[in-house]
């Protein structure tokens, strides 16, 4: 746990003295994920860099576990935290190996034990360790580098990381992807993280808690629901943007809003004819094809009529399926470029568990709400 | 006659003067390194002393090699060296410390200042991060600073030539007063000979000492 206090930063610009931040208390709580976030400017990135004593602080404390940072050498402070940066800062002159051993070596580990973790970490963030372990920084895609930074900033196992815009430097698509499987890595690891962002969307997918900065104040610091749905003052429904309501969509995982338990779904065995019946008893325009557990595509009473064939054979494919972790953000935003008004929610391995119509969207976000206001009148 | 018949019949000649020469200016690049390599590094941490140690040594490289090696006969006759290698060897280090201590304190100030914050973000010493990662990325460009400290090296070497250091000069101190052209031309084309070899010699080394992946990276553009 990180508990800052009084946390005060004064630079000294050419006998200017500029205030980066001033009097910012708060805790960030074991093996949560806390975003900084903010402008440039704001002191989010200060507030990291006092964290591992890269910048000697000017007033207040802030303690690891109870020990103030000022009573540990600085060196071994950061030695005991991991640091990832936006520029990523691979050192070129060495292997991935030896990048990613670098905070082991300080530690003096064993050459076996630093292979074994170095293997893991690389396996971990989906790079094959046999083929990269001995190629150099300037061999990868910037996508590969960053997991590599990640990776080094993992390497000692470290309680606590400190992560400045760690995702920072790629291409929107990759940055997705890194962002998931840093959620994936963070559900086993359950670290706890200072996250720096100016990115309101990654701070929403990545952070327990969000810290928003203005002008080196801290002037928020809850949950994103609670920032997104009442937003302390004006400044903050500003930074979170008028469309808060649709990012309360990123929030939200399709497991949540999905319908487990479908009436309208069939067995691709049966004939066009009996759940044509079926569909027209029951007043459905959408069946669900199923066959060995997995949706194979869905049916329309159109598709059925006048024939006599198993509907397995009469199916149209889905264009996309969900999967259980995906945001209901990118769940609307299928289906509307698809045209469908339902969609398929898929297990790791493609079995079928349950279907998300926008009805079920709408309801989450409504839940999300009502909940949020039930909150305020108890308090 | 001409120069090749000058340099072939006096070979033997031409031999020890160019292993006198390069000897020279081996041991007074040498000093050279141990003393200027250092004091680079030493600058990088304080902008004002860097600032006023290369102004120092751009001065001294102002100083033409004549007037230096005669600023410093009446010193070094003090110890009963005001003639001979010793002056010689003492004015190509001097000489020297500009390329050197520039190129040294340029490629260290140079590292990308990520590399830095990630070493030390990482809880690498100041130590630590000097030996690992500010060195080995400096390396090409410190050479690159031998390389013209080199160069230059031997050309003074021939002028030492006059307050008798030895080496290929001397053809050229004597073939002028004894107005006696071959050898003063097999001396010149000796000496730049000697500074072509050399020149290439310490390309090979720079590419050789420049880190694996730094390459790579230049390769891959």
């Amino acid at each position: 746990m990180i508990r800052y206090e009084g946390v005060t930063k004064i630079f000294d610009l050419g006998g200017n003295a500029v205030t980066a931040l001033s009097d910012v208390t708060f805790d960030i709580e074991k093996g949560h994920v806390v975003a900084f976030l903010g402008p440039s400017g704001c002191g989010k990135t200060t507030l990291l860099r006092l964290t591992n004593r890269l910048i000697p602080l000017t007033r207040g404390t802030i303690r690891v576990n109870g020990q103030d940072i000022m009573s540990v050498d600085a060196v071994k402070l950061r030695q005991s935290m991991g640091y990832a940066i936006q520029a990523i800062g691979l050192f070129p002159n060495k292997t991935i190996y030896q990048n990613i051993a670098t905070v082991p070596h300080l530690l003096h580990w064993d050459e076996n034990r630093i292979r074994q973790r170095v293997h893991e970490l690389l396996a971990m963030l989906r790079l094959d360790p046999d083929d990269f372990c001995d190629r150099y920084p300037a061999e990868l895609s910037g996508g590969q580098q960053q997991r590599v930074g990640v990776a080094r900033s993992l390497a000692a196992d470290p309680e606590i990381v400190l992560m400045d815009e760690p995702f920072g430097a790629i291409d929107p698509i990759n940055k997705e992807e890194i962002q998931n499987e840093f959620l994936r890595i963070q559900a086993e690891m359950k670290k706890t993280i200072a996250f720096v962002t100016h990115d309101i969307h990654e701070a929403i997918k990545v952070g327990d808690k969000i810290a928003i900065f203005q002008s080196g104040k801290l002037i928020q610091y809850d949950t994103p629901e609670t920032i997104l749905i009442r937003p302390k003052n004006k400044y903050i429904a500003d930074f979170v943007g008028a469309d808060r309501a649709l990012k309360v969509l990123g929030l939200l995982r399709s497991k949540n809003a999905m319908n487990g338990k479908p009436r309208n779904i069939v067995q691709g065995s049966k004939g066009a004819q009996e759940v044509l019946e079926f569909m027209t008893d029951s007043g459905f325009k959408h069946c669900v094809v199923i066959s060995q557990d997995k949706p194979v595509g869905y049916v329309t009473p159109k598709s059925l009529k006048h024939e006599n064939r198993p509907v397995m054979d009469l199916v149209e494919s889905y264009p996309k399926f969900i999967q259980k972790y995906d945001t209901l953000r990118d769940v609307m935003s299928s289906m509307l470029m698809h045209d469908m008004h339902v969609l398929c929610v898929v297990d790791d391995v493609g079995n079928f568990v349950g279907t998300i119509t926008m009805n079920n969207i709408q309801r989450s976000i409504l839940n999300v709400y009502a909940a949020e206001e039930e909150r305020e009148e108890q308090v | 006659m001409n120069v090749a018949d000058f340099i072939y019949q006096n070979r033997e000649q031409c031999l020890l003067l160019t292993l006198e020469h390069i000897w020279i200016v081996a041991i007074a690049l040498s000093l050279a390194i141990l003393i200027g390599v250092p004091i680079g590094i030493a600058v990088t941490r304080n902008e004002q002393a860097a600032k006023k140690v290369i102004n120092a040594a751009n001065i001294l490289m102002t100083i033409p090699s004549i007037a230096l090696f005669g600023v410093l006969l009446p010193v070094l006759a003090l110890i009963n060296q005001g003639l001979g290698k010793v002056p010689a060897i003492i004015a190509i280090v001097l000489y020297s410390q500009l390329p050197i201590i520039r190129n040294t304190y340029t490629a260290i100030m140079n590292v990308p200042p990520e590399l830095v914050d990630a070493g030390r973000g990482l809880g690498m010493s100041n130590w630590k991060r000097l030996r690992e990662i500010e060195i080995p990325l400096a390396v090409p460009v410190i050479i690159a600073g031998l390389r013209t400290a080199a160069v230059m090296s031997i050309g003074i070497a021939a002028i030492g030539a006059y307050i008798g250091s030895g080496g290929l000069g001397v053809l050229i101190q004597q073939g002028i007063s004894r107005v006696y052209e071959e050898m003063i031309v097999a001396g010149a084309i000796l000496v730049s000979l000697l500074a072509i070899f050399v020149d290439a010699g310490m390309a090979l080394i720079e590419r050789f000492l420049t880190p694996k992946g730094v390459r790579i990276g230049r390769e891959l553009g």
